[in-house]
């Protein structure tokens, strides 16, 4: 599904990702873990297509295409979808109005007829009782005045929405309590199917007690330095970040 | 022709029709033009070199010639014809005005409430002089404005309401602005309106020109709200690229008065407007809201004085635009917390948005503050669209085109839903949004601006 070989990107002039190599098959769940500034966020932001980063090396593949040829909202038709570290907060733009227009642009972009609003408000109250949304939050602002956990709840929602292929969820857990953490992973693994996969980005295991990762990664100065099964989210929850930089000997 | 060519215009049209004009008008309508015409011979027309004119672009307004006349330039087809509101829903007693008079074949207003009337200002001098010489001139004889001097000494006709004590005006009374026929004009237009103790009066103003010239629109509106009145007025400006507005509004608020004024220019060549507010009475509340949409060459400038004689008076004032292309915009707001005015609660927003490098915005709050137990706020910002919230609209994937759209009409939405009157909010909203889309907003039938789109 998605194939990164030798991934170089900077943002002026500053080289962030130094040659990432990755392979997400359908239906796997991937950890990338690692400590701040490994170029976590460079990461997510870069197969979403922000247009601040300029990748200076290196291919992405996506579905068999070459993703630098595709526009940030086309990768998004496309079927990637990334979950905000940060959801920017929209005021003005209604819930309703954001996600009908985001639905039917996909439906379009797939051939689709628009969804009328009878169809759109049904299918949007499914989603939202998927996800344990508050119902009032549906007809506010995209993200006005949200909690912290209210706005990663919205991100799973919009998620359940689009049902996107490739989910990235860019620390996800950060800002939430356990319930929320619990709800928000109870969300992200209703959406699983064997034909979608996440990347799960996070700093910490916590997370990936409820999110259950098929392999785990760990991004460091900009590469990816060690890759395992689950048990190494353990480890590094246990030795730290240290371990793997004694490992790589510095 | 210059700034100066077209002052020395103006003093012989004056001096040429005043004998006609003192012949249909009582002594003392009369001096009144006399005293704006010393005035306006004194202050001249403003210009960049004023302060206050700045940004206005009056030169390049004066650089072209305009027809004046004093005799009925009504059309020779029925306007009525012309003319339906579009607004569906949307029940209003409609008056039209054609090029500035008051339109002689206006169906008559059914079932309007009794006691109010409406009328041209014309007729309202001669049928209705106790009134109209009580409220006449009386706050836009304090300006020093050259163009309300202008329009004082030349203006003949317009729109005159009064709604009596405790009365409310059972619809929404609708202005229609017809501009129409050959030639670059010269329109001068002049409204009283005037809601009497404990009444409510409501009114939306649009302009629909149809006529394919250049011009020039010189306004001086005055509204009275009496104690414990209320007054919704909405004004829909909508000219053509290559017309030139000065429009002037002065609102005098008497104590326990309400007025929330809405200024939606939607389209227009260089609009200037001018809205002097007086809080005369005390817990009177004054909400001035102003939501400008510019582009190509297109300019506006929004001057606001807001005067606070007395206490426990309120003002909001909340001024957005959008400004694309070349598109040039100004704001000057100016408020006055006179030493008496203590308990004042005074407001100013002033917001803006440049969607391109070339589009320029200035905007100047002016704050002098006499008394000392007060709140008063202000803030002006200049931006560009959130380039944050556009990657996250982008990411859902929503193109640029329409992210852009949905910002912009978010931007503009917190004016549109200050407009209490539902089926005119949602109009305003389709408007706006056709605008944005780069649509003419195709109010009806301004056939004008459709040709001017290409």
């Amino acid at each position: 599904m998605l194939v990164i070989k030798n991934l170089h990107a900077e943002i002026n002039g500053k080289k962030i990702l130094k040659g990432i190599n990755l392979e997400v098959k359908p239906g796997e769940i991937h950890a990338i873990m690692g400590p701040n500034g490994s170029g976590k966020s460079t990461l997510s932001a870069v197969l979403a297509g922000k247009e601040d980063f300029q990748v200076t090396e290196g291919e992405i593949y996506y579905q068999g295409k070459d993703l630098s040829e595709l526009s940030v909202e086309e990768r998004a038709k496309e079927g990637i979808f990334l979950s905000f570290q940060y959801p920017v907060e929209i005021p003005g733009v209604s819930m309703i109005n954001f996600m009908k227009t985001a639905v039917n642009e996909q439906r379009k972009y797939k051939k689709l007829p628009a969804m009328s609003s009878g169809e759109f408000l049904k299918y949007m109250r499914e989603m939202k009782d998927l996800v344990e949304l508050k119902s009032d939050l549906a007809n506010r602002s995209v993200n006005e005045g949200f909690s912290g956990g209210e706005k990663k709840r919205n991100e799973i929602f919009q998620m359940a929405m689009l049902k996107p292929k490739l989910a990235i969820l860019d620390e996800t857990d950060s800002g939430l309590d356990i319930d929320a953490l619990r709800i928000v992973a109870n969300g992200v693994n209703k959406l699983k199917t064997p034909e979608n996969a996440v990347i799960v980005i996070t700093h910490y295991q916590r997370l990936l007690d409820f999110i259950v990762p098929d392999v785990v990664h760990v991004l460091y100065e900009g590469r990816i330095v060690k890759t395992a099964g689950k048990e190494l989210a353990y480890e590094l929850e246990e030795k730290g970040y240290n371990w793997i930089k004694e490992e790589l000997g510095e | 022709m210059d700034i100066q060519q077209t002052f020395e215009k103006y003093i012989k049209i004056f001096e040429a029709h005043s004998p006609q004009l003192k012949a249909a008008e009582s002594e003392l309508v009369f001096e009144t033009r006399l005293k704006a015409f010393e005035k306006f011979k004194k202050y001249g027309i403003p210009d960049h070199k004023d302060e206050n004119y700045k940004y206005a672009g009056i030169s390049e307004i004066c650089s072209q010639d305009y027809e004046f006349s004093l005799d009925s330039r009504n059309a020779l087809v029925d306007l009525n014809a012309y003319f339906q509101c579009e607004v569906e829903d949307m029940d209003t007693h409609v008056v039209l005005l054609s090029n500035g008079e008051y339109y002689q074949n206006n169906k008559p207003i059914e079932s309007l409430t009794p006691g109010v009337i409406v009328c041209g200002l014309k007729e309202a001098k001669l049928k209705h002089k106790d009134i109209f010489e009580k409220y006449y001139n009386q706050y836009a004889s304090e300006s020093d404005d050259g163009f309300v001097a202008l329009n004082t000494m030349l203006a003949d006709d317009g729109l005159f309401i009064y709604v009596p004590k405790n009365t409310k005006v059972n619809k929404t009374i609708q202005l229609v602005n017809l501009t129409h026929g050959f030639g670059n004009k010269n329109i001068f237009k002049r409204n009283l309106f005037i809601a009497d103790k404990n009444s409510e009066l409501s009114l939306v103003i649009c302009d629909h020109t149809l006529n394919n010239s250049n011009n020039f629109v010189i306004d001086v509106t005055e509204s009275y709200a009496g104690e414990n009145a209320n007054l919704q007025y909405h004004a829909l400006q909508n000219e053509p690229n290559k017309s030139g507005v000065i429009n002037s509004h002065f609102i005098k608020l008497d104590r326990y008065s309400r007025v929330n004024s809405h200024v939606l220019s939607l389209h227009g060549g260089i609009i200037r407007n001018n809205l002097f507010t007086k809080l005369a009475g005390e817990f009177a509340e004054a909400n001035l809201y102003g939501l400008n949409l510019t582009d190509r060459e297109q300019r506006i400038d929004n001057f606001t004085f807001i005067d606070h004689l007395v206490p426990n008076c309120t003002s909001n004032e909340l001024y957005k635009g959008i400004l694309d292309e070349q598109a040039k915009g100004a704001f000057a707001g100016r408020i006055i917390v006179r030493k008496d005015a203590q308990k004042t609660l005074a407001y100013q927003t002033n917001r803006n948005l440049c969607l391109t490098p070339e589009a320029k915005m200035r905007t100047k709050p002016q704050l002098e503050i006499y008394a000392d137990d007060v709140k008063c706020s202000h803030g002006a910002t200049v931006g560009q669209l959130d380039e944050s919230a556009m990657f996250y609209l982008r990411q859902r994937g929503i193109n640029s085109k329409e992210a852009r759209l949905m910002l912009m009409f978010a931007f503009a939405n917190d004016i549109l839903l200050k407009i209490n009157i539902d089926p005119l909010r949602e109009r305003v909203a389709g408007l706006i949004n056709a605008r944005l889309r780069g649509e003419f907003s195709d109010c009806s039938h301004c056939l004008m601006n459709c040709h001017t789109k290409n």
